[in-house]
């Protein structure tokens, strides 16, 4: 019982990682507050749950879904960068959106997949070891969603998304337009999104319409968790310092749950831990002058 | 090669605010032209630098560059061939990134967008060399983080960087105004290396009168949005502070008694 808790939150942290890393990618590297989020990874999880039950192959539509939320990323760029609107409205805008598109894909607001296969089934194991079957397969989707960026990040694209969040100014003197890489990184971020998304809907056996809500605060308090421990000076430290995060914040999350706290309180004291990091000032100089969800 | 015609720049055109920070602006500059340019405050001097690098929309006017016409072109797209530098020293890198990844972007202006590798061990070797001459012992310090280095030093990798690939023209708005008289003898010293050395045409502001003397084969000064006198060649070699001065005061006051009669005929 003590050690399934454990595994539980093991995999949903890691899973919920990599939204994490999304969020890390768009409010930190980019400096950009993107609240697109808690859409994006509804249509991940919306996309693979309609596919699976069509009768697609479960791991091709962790493909398409990572590919939605690109799309949904294109749409939050488009709004910005070419109509000039706000990022923080931007990102809702598409988020209420999706609202609806996901209800239109779904067909209905909740679509279950226990009579379905979905990659933990397909994905087996043999000998000893295939009690840890979902955990493994989980911690392969990590790594290699942790290799591809931090290999991208690396790469003079790479380069050009890092030096756009921090000094757009000498970004375009570097003969760069800052308005696609804005795109990019918004593309980036939302595809882990959804691939989160998919990967959820599969392990918890179903896609729900309003699953979404909150998750921007969940991958925030991930992201700082996951500063707090590994810090802010080690770049290629911190990406895999987020999963971290995430694995601490789930734990935290089912600590409180088996403490007595009932799973409708989760979304309070998720705001309540990220509001005591972002006052804290010891915490926030430790964190530097980057986070710009608080108000100057 | 550098021509400006009829350059207008008006901010918050229509406002009660509006201000006219360029009044139909014409100069001609030519290859290898090192022109300083100096002026009071608000005369104007960075407002043409900023329309020559495409910070903004003119209000009316043309910028021509080698024969092309590049009034519409976007800021980014002329950052090819300008290179920049500007008073803040926070302006010019990326803080967050190390000395190599700074310099690194700067080597590969034209490919930025690839997924290539940023830096290999052939680019490291150039950083390294580019960094040498500079002459502060950052070629051993490629892997620090550009926020803790000191003004003198980031403005000094911001010349680096705005020079490494030879631009076609150098715009350096004050880019020593904001280090002790030391460090900003040592960045002119070094601007004036870079310069000679790659004969690149720079149009570089300063507040220092000395130093707009001493620097460069041409001289302007500004005045509310004009460019009220132009000097070069062997009449500037010959002008002293006081010249400058005397120059100033007497067009200043010109300016103030137009702007009388236009007021008193209003
Ligand atoms: N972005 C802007 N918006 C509104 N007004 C501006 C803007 N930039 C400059 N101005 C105004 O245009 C005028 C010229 O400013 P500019 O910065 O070119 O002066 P300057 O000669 O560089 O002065 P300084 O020596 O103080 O740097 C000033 O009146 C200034 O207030
Ligand atoms: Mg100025």
């Amino acid at each position: 019982m003590h050690l399934g808790f454990l595994v539980t939150s093991l995999e949903q942290g890691l899973i919920y990682g990599i939204m994490a890393i999304g969020v890390y990618i768009t409010f930190r590297i980019l400096d950009f507050a993107d609240l697109t989020v808690d859409g994006s990874i509804t249509l991940g999880a919306a996309v693979s749950a309609k596919m699976i039950i069509t009768g697609y192959n479960p791991f091709l539509t962790l493909i398409v879904a990572t590919f939605a939320g690109g799309i949904a990323g294109t749409i939050t760029g488009f709004l910005n960068t070419k109509l000039n609107i706000a990022p923080l409205l931007s990102g809702i805008l598409t988020m209420t959106s999706l609202y609806s598109i996901n209800l239109r894909i779904m067909g209905r607001p909740n679509i279950p997949l226990i009579s379905n296969e979905t990659i933990f089934d397909l994905f087996n194991i043999p000998y000893n070891l295939s009690s840890y079957n979902e955990l493994i397969l989980i911690l392969l989707v990590v790594l290699v969603v942790l290799i591809t960026l931090i290999l991208f990040l690396k790469t003079k694209l790479g380069f050009a998304l890092r030096a756009t969040g921090d000094n757009p100014v000498m970004v375009r003197s570097m003969a760069i337009n800052t308005k696609s890489i804005k795109m990019i990184g918004l593309i980036i971020a939302n595809s882990f999104v959804a691939l989160s998304g998919s990967l959820i809907g599969q392990y918890q056996g179903f896609a729900d319409i309003s699953m979404g809500i909150g998750t921007i605060i969940a991958g925030l308090a991930s992201v700082i968790i996951g500063e707090v421990i590994i810090g802010r000076d080690s770049f290629y430290f911190i990406i895999p310092g987020i999963i971290i995060g995430s694995v601490l914040y789930r734990g935290s999350i089912s600590f409180a749950l088996m403490s007595g706290f009932a799973a409708s309180d989760l979304k309070l004291l998720t705001a309540l831990i990220v509001i005591l990091f972002l006052s804290t000032p010891r915490i926030k100089s430790y964190l530097g002058g980057k986070i710009n969800v608080e108000a100057d | 090669m550098l021509k400006l015609i009829n350059v207008t720049k008006t901010f918050n055109v229509n406002t009660f605010n509006a201000t006219k920070a360029l009044k139909n602006v014409d100069l001609e500059v030519k290859n290898n032209d090192f022109i300083t340019i100096i002026g009071g405050n608000g005369a104007g001097k960075s407002t043409l630098l900023n329309s020559i690098a495409g910070v903004f929309d003119l209000t009316c006017g043309d910028i021509i560059l080698s024969d092309k016409n590049i009034t519409d072109m976007p800021e980014y797209k002329r950052a090819n061939f300008i290179g920049r530098v500007f008073q803040d020293p926070l302006m010019g890198t990326s803080p967050e990134m190390t000395i190599e990844e700074n310099l690194s972007m700067a080597l590969n202006k034209d490919t930025n967008l690839s997924l290539k590798w940023a830096v290999n061990k052939k680019k490291r070797g150039r950083i390294k060399e580019h960094l040498s001459e500079i002459n502060l012992g950052l070629e051993n310090r490629l892997d620090t983080k550009v926020k803790f280095l000191s003004g003198g030093q980031r403005q000094a990798l911001t010349l680096l960087m705005a020079t490494i690939i030879e631009p076609e023209i150098l715009l350096l708005d004050e880019h020593t105004a904001a280090l002790d008289p030391a460090t900003a003898i040592k960045i002119n010293e070094l601007t004036q290396k870079i310069i000679s050395n790659h004969k690149i045409t720079t149009l570089m502001i300063t507040h220092n009168m000395k130093d707009a003397l001493n620097f460069g084969n041409r001289l302007l000064m500004m005045n509310h949005g004009k460019l009220i006198f132009d000097v070069q060649g062997q009449t500037k070699e010959n002008m002293t502070i006081n010249h400058l001065l005397e120059i100033f005061q007497k067009k200043h006051k010109q300016g103030f008694y137009n702007d009388r009669a236009i007021l008193s005929l209003a």
